[in-house]
């Protein structure tokens, strides 16, 4: 069977520095920082008293959300993914179904998260503890469960096909993509909603403190915290969102006259199985490796077409590592190596959104023609520099046209997804 | 305290759970929550629990079996707070 062709028609996110796709635009461009000091984390004892999470007013709830959804609604998360899922529909100029039509049954929706609803889950744990389980509500559950931003969201748009979370740690929003992709290019979708979301806060991110690999050493400078690639990287700030992309079939793109951003080539997903260096936290160079080379393959590009690459580099002592493989991926370095950046130093480690918010990044970049800058690398650490020439991780915005270009990231567990775009 | 006061102190919790596209001026004391002013049943359980709040009572798991229509919940309630 041929496989159908797939392209981005709409985008949409919710990011600690942009809460609009052109709020966002702007701040990538500018290198604008979204990470600020948060009081109550410092109150709760926090190593890292830092983070990023987006701004949204009660007002722009109500623009998304009724009165009665909003009554003990408790889930950032699924609050993040309604507006970023909502914006790329509208972005992308799809109707939602009429409510008593029937559903898109061409539409699907692919949302991935890592947990869903953390406060309203503690919430409840704190009434039934008391006794009190007949005080829960009726929403606990969906907002609580894994799949509650999928369901929020088939639910306003009227999807009919696929409606489903998807979930593999901090590789979730470029998995989510790519099963998206899959759906479409083997004809059982035309369109996809696709993306991912991440609650915020203490409950979330405590683990991840008490596990020391964030960052506790820039709690008085919070904007300068978030270090990728740079010699005085200590560990990443944590930060929530969520990103959102239409992929549909391009033929079905073409019929509406639909603006095309980029089209999806293809990609891969694998596991390093937790062997040899890999582990539960950390990845096998072998797999990514692999995963890289298999993208490629399956995109039907050479690693010499790679204009540009969206890092998952985090600002922990592993980026060095992700550079390493790279380079031995592609089997490029120095001055020969694609430019290269990494969305976290101004949004910090969105962790299960932290794909999809960087693969938006990545799209507005490959259709306007832009690098945007990398913040807070000023001193690039020196093994990264014997790998990679300086300009080639550019600290100034770059314009420049990219037709090919790569992103990948990697989560718990030795997972890995890396997926090629090209412009239209 | 009378029915009236009830039925005043009732109707903005059930205005709080009807559908957008449900006229508010269709609620009368005898309408069905679920099968005629359309309220999600799910949502039953979220309107027994604002009633306990705002009369100070709590209801049984047979009382809400029972609550089908206002007149329903204001006989539960006087049974309650009588």
């Amino acid at each position: 069977m041929d496989k159908q062709r797939v392209v981005i028609t709409g985008l949409g996110v919710v990011a600690p520095n942009g809460t609009t796709l052109s709020q966002f635009n702007e701040a990538i461009r500018s290198g604008v920082s979204g990470i600020q000091h948060y009081p109550h984390l410092e109150e709760l004892s926090f190593s890292c008293c830092i983070g990023g999470i987006p701004s949204i007013s009660e007002e722009r709830k109500r623009e998304y959300f009724t009165e009665l959804q909003l009554r003990n609604f408790k889930s950032s998360g699924i609050l993040y993914g309604v507006i970023a899922g909502l914006d790329a529909l509208e972005d992308a100029g799809i109707q939602r179904a009429e409510k008593n039509a029937d559903p898109l049954w061409d539409l699907g929706i692919i949302f991935g998260t890592g947990t869903s609803g953390v406060d309203k889950f503690r919430e409840a744990i704190y009434k039934v503890d008391e006794g009190n389980v007949r005080r829960l509500g009726s929403t606990t559950v969906v907002q609580t469960m894994a799949s509650g931003i999928s369901a929020y969201l088939g639910g306003m748009i009227g999807a009919g096909n696929v409606v489903t979370t998807n979930s593999s740690a901090c590789a979730t929003g470029a998995e989510a993509i790519l099963l998206a992709y899959e759906r479409i290019a083997y004809g059982k979708a035309q369109q996809v909603l696709c993306g991912s979301t991440s609650d915020d806060g203490p409950y979330l991110w405590g683990g991840f403190d008490a596990m020391k690999v964030i960052t506790y050493k820039h709690n008085d400078a919070p904007k300068k915290g978030s270090r990728p690639m740079s010699a005085t990287a200590s560990g990443f700030v944590p930060g929530s969102g969520a990103g959102a992309l239409i992929l549909e079939s391009l033929e079905s793109a073409e019929h509406r006259g639909a603006k095309i951003y980029a089209e999806v080539l293809g990609g891969a997903i694998n596991s390093g199985g937790q062997r040899g260096e890999g582990s539960m936290t950390a990845p096998n160079n072998k797999a990514v490796q692999r995963c890289i080379t298999d993208a490629l393959k399956n995109a039907k590009i050479n690693p010499s077409e790679i204009d540009y690459i969206n890092g998952h580099l985090t600002a922990t002592v592993k980026d060095p590592v992700e550079i390493n493989n790279w380079c031995a991926a592609l089997n490029r370095s120095g001055k020969d190596f694609p430019y290269i950046n990494s969305l976290k130093g101004m949004v910090g480690h969105c962790l299960a959104a932290s794909g999809s918010i960087e693969i938006v990044s990545a799209i507005l970049q490959l259709d306007q023609g832009f690098v945007f800058p990398n913040i807070n690398c000023e001193d690039l650490h020196p093994e990264i520099l014997s790998k990679v020439d300086a300009e080639k991780i550019p600290k100034q915005l770059v314009k420049t046209t990219l037709k090919t270009i790569a992103k990948a990231s990697f989560g718990f567990g030795d997972v890995n997804a890396c997926i090629i775009f090209k412009k239209k | 305290m009378t029915t009236e006061v009830i039925y005043a102190k009732l109707l903005p919790i059930i205005k709080r759970y009807l559908p957008e596209d449900v006229d508010t001026n269709t609620i009368q004391p005898d309408s069905d929550l679920t099968d005629e002013l359309n309220i999600n049943s799910a949502h039953l359980v979220d309107v027994v629990l604002d009633v306990e709040d705002e009369f100070e009572i709590e209801l049984e798991n047979s009382d809400i079996e029972q609550l089908r229509t206002m007149n329903d919940a204001i006989a539960i309630i006087q049974k309650k707070i009588s």
